[in-house]
């Protein structure tokens, strides 16, 4: 089934690691593809693949073998300059640890991404700006982490992926730091992002009522993915 | 932007970017220092030969061998006035010649006395030497002619006979002679060996011949070439005239010397740029060292970032955006560094001028040269940290804790 407007299709996905002279395979064959404005939860044990999955989704990693069309691009061959406009462009990462800049104000963690695609100054405190108070944090512009809670550096985090106008999000475990209610109002976030803003938004987790947020889950194990269903919708309940 | 995130970097770490900046500051601090010291001490000596005059010879007696004992240079009187005025008149490399005799008097002035050199000259000395005649005139042909009693004073003179008064047409009197005064000599300062070339009195060489000693040889002949290239050819040619006028054989020796000041000059200025350089590259390996110093921070800096390095890559830097970020760091932290040295270097050469009295050249070329390259050891030693960054991956640094 070839959908003619899948936003990542991938085919046959291997991922070898060579640990010395073993080789270990992180991915035996993965194919999938995901529409543009889809909420998937991507689930399974650590050590399951679903990690290496992520990264080669987010364009940090290669595949050993196998196809990964990202909006109809065939993104394997391209070069590490490229790898990084698709990043900067097509992509917003959100990590477990929030991976922002120490020292450094919310709204200039913001403008990081910016930095790199020669917007103007005054565009890119605009973006920034705006980003941020899509998240609720208009008023903590000139916060630095360490002033801000876990669910207010993710929240950050989450505009800085937000700021320039990704067709994909990846969300690497972002819940893994915050406490539930916290988590809650991420996942909020996320399921807004995605119903109101049309984002497409992939997440890795291991926790179900997490994943329940999503209206796809996929589960990996052993580098192969062992069930793929579309879920009821938990914010109609 | 660059230049921001690099100033953002250096201030989050204050104290530590000082201390990096130390090695820089010191190395060009130095350097601008042993320069400026190296740069004076050659102006000093270039000012020192220019007073002596330029292309200038003199011709001194030789020495002589009686009984077996050589007397020293001076020991004989072979040459006479007709010397000097053969060689102006017959060496065409020649431009003036002054005979001189020297002799340390007691001078009585005013109501003051004081011992000072006499010196016995013709008019063309003036230009020979390069005599500055401040007030009044100096000694003309005419005075040389008639044995006149007329004298030039130096400024050290001046000012032990004459504080307060006006010096020309006053008497003086040498060895009970009373003297006219009928010019001040211009200031010219000390030799290289600190000989007051102020304290003088200069009279026509005639009278000085005649009357103060009683001999009819002179003691020297200064002589001035046309040019400087042609100091070499002129001190060949008066030595032949010399010779054929002292009728010597030619298995004798010469009886008189000639010696060329340029030719000293010469040594004591490469002698000064052989310190300059000395002392320039001693400073230069300071800057190395400096170097290593921001070479090894940066290094630690880029380990302690890694994890920046992975979000920058995630959202989007390429290589060449993180090489450039830490190269950019390490430049302005040279430069930083560079300026506040040249600073210091001006500052502590104003130091070693007040205190050690020496003489101190900063030459701007000098500091440009050193900015330059303190931006260049910047890049240099920047430039291996920041290729470190560049080829991180993303993956790892991101896991870094």
């Amino acid at each position: 089934m070839v959908q003619i407007d899948a936003l990542i299709r991938v085919r046959d996905l291997h991922k070898i690691y060579k640990m010395g002279d073993v080789e270990v395979p992180a991915l035996r064959g993965v194919s999938l593809g995901i529409d543009a404005g889809e909420f998937v939860a991507v689930m399974g044990a650590s050590g399951s693949g679903k990690s290496t999955f992520m990264n080669i989704l987010g364009c940090l990693d290669r595949p050993s073998r196998g196809s990964y069309l990202l909006e109809g691009q065939e993104v394997g061959s391209l070069s590490p300059d490229q790898w990084a406009a698709i990043r900067n462009h097509k992509i917003g990462f959100v990590f477990q640890g929030f991976n922002l800049l120490p020292r450094t104000t919310a709204l200039e963690n913001v403008e990081l991404p910016m930095m790199y695609n020669g917007l103007r100054g005054g565009d890119r405190y605009k973006r920034a700006l705006d980003a941020l108070s899509l998240v609720g944090l208009g008023d903590r512009l000139h916060h630095t982490p360490n002033q801000l809670s876990g669910g207010q550096q993710q929240r950050v985090a989450v505009a800085r992926a937000l700021v320039n106008r990704p067709s994909l999000i990846l969300a690497d475990e972002p819940t893994g730091n915050l406490d539930s209610t916290t988590s809650a109002e991420i996942m909020e976030l996320f399921q807004n992002l995605n119903a109101k803003e049309g984002i497409t938004v992939v997440l890795v987790t291991h926790e179900h009522d997490i994943a329940a947020y999503a209206k796809r889950q996929i589960h990996f194990r052993d580098g192969l993915v062992t069930s793929d269903e579309k879920t009821e919708k938990r914010d109609t309940e | 932007m660059t230049l921001r995130i690099a100033l953002r970097a250096l201030r989050r770490n204050k104290l530590r970017s000082f201390l990096t900046m130390l090695g820089i500051i010191i190395g060009v601090g130095a350097v601008i220092t042993m320069v400026a010291i190296g740069e004076g001490a050659k102006a000093l000596v270039r000012s020192q030969i220019a007073s002596l005059g330029t292309n200038v010879l003199v011709v001194l007696p030789g020495t002589v061998t009686m009984g077996g004992a050589r007397t020293g240079s001076g020991g004989v009187q072979s040459l006479v006035d007709a010397d000097a005025k053969a060689i102006m008149e017959e060496v065409p490399s020649v431009a003036l010649a002054s005979p001189t005799l020297r002799q340390t008097q007691q001078i009585i002035g005013g109501e003051q006395n004081w011992s000072a050199a006499v010196q016995g000259v013709a008019p063309e000395l003036q230009q020979i030497r390069d005599w500055v005649v401040e007030e009044g005139r100096f000694i003309s042909p005419a005075d040389v002619d008639a044995a006149a009693k007329v004298a030039l004073i130096g400024q050290t003179v001046l000012e032990n006979l004459f504080p307060n008064e006006e010096p020309i047409d006053q008497i003086i009197r040498i060895k009970k002679i009373p003297f006219r005064i009928v010019g001040i000599l211009g200031p010219k300062g000390q030799t290289s060996q600190g000989t007051d070339q102020d304290d003088i009195v200069m009279i026509p060489y005639t009278t000085m011949q005649k009357r103060i000693m009683g001999v009819t040889y002179v003691q020297g002949i200064a002589v001035r070439a046309v040019s400087a290239d042609k100091v070499k050819q002129a001190q060949t040619e008066i030595a032949a005239l010399l010779r054929q006028r002292h009728r010597l054989p030619p298995d004798r020796d010469d009886d008189f010397n000639i010696r060329n000041l340029s030719d000293i000059a010469e040594a004591a200025s490469n002698s000064a740029t052989v310190m300059a350089i000395l002392l320039g590259s001693i400073a230069s390996v300071s800057l190395l060292v400096g170097g290593i110093g921001i070479m090894n921070i940066m290094l630690v800096s880029v380990t302690e970032r890694t994890r920046e390095i992975g979000i920058r890559m995630a959202v989007g830097a390429r290589s060449r955006d993180i090489m450039l970020q830490f190269i950019v760091e390490a430049v302005v932290m040279a430069s930083i560094g560079g300026a506040l040295g040249v600073l210091i270097g001006i500052v502590s050469s104003d130091i070693v001028h007040r205190t050690m009295e020496w003489p101190i050249l900063v030459r701007p070329d000098i500091v440009a040269i050193a900015l330059l390259v303190s931006s260049g050891v910047g890049i240099f030693f920047g430039f291996y940290p920041a290729q470190k960054a560049a080829h991180l991956d993303p993956i790892e640094a991101l896991r870094y804790e």
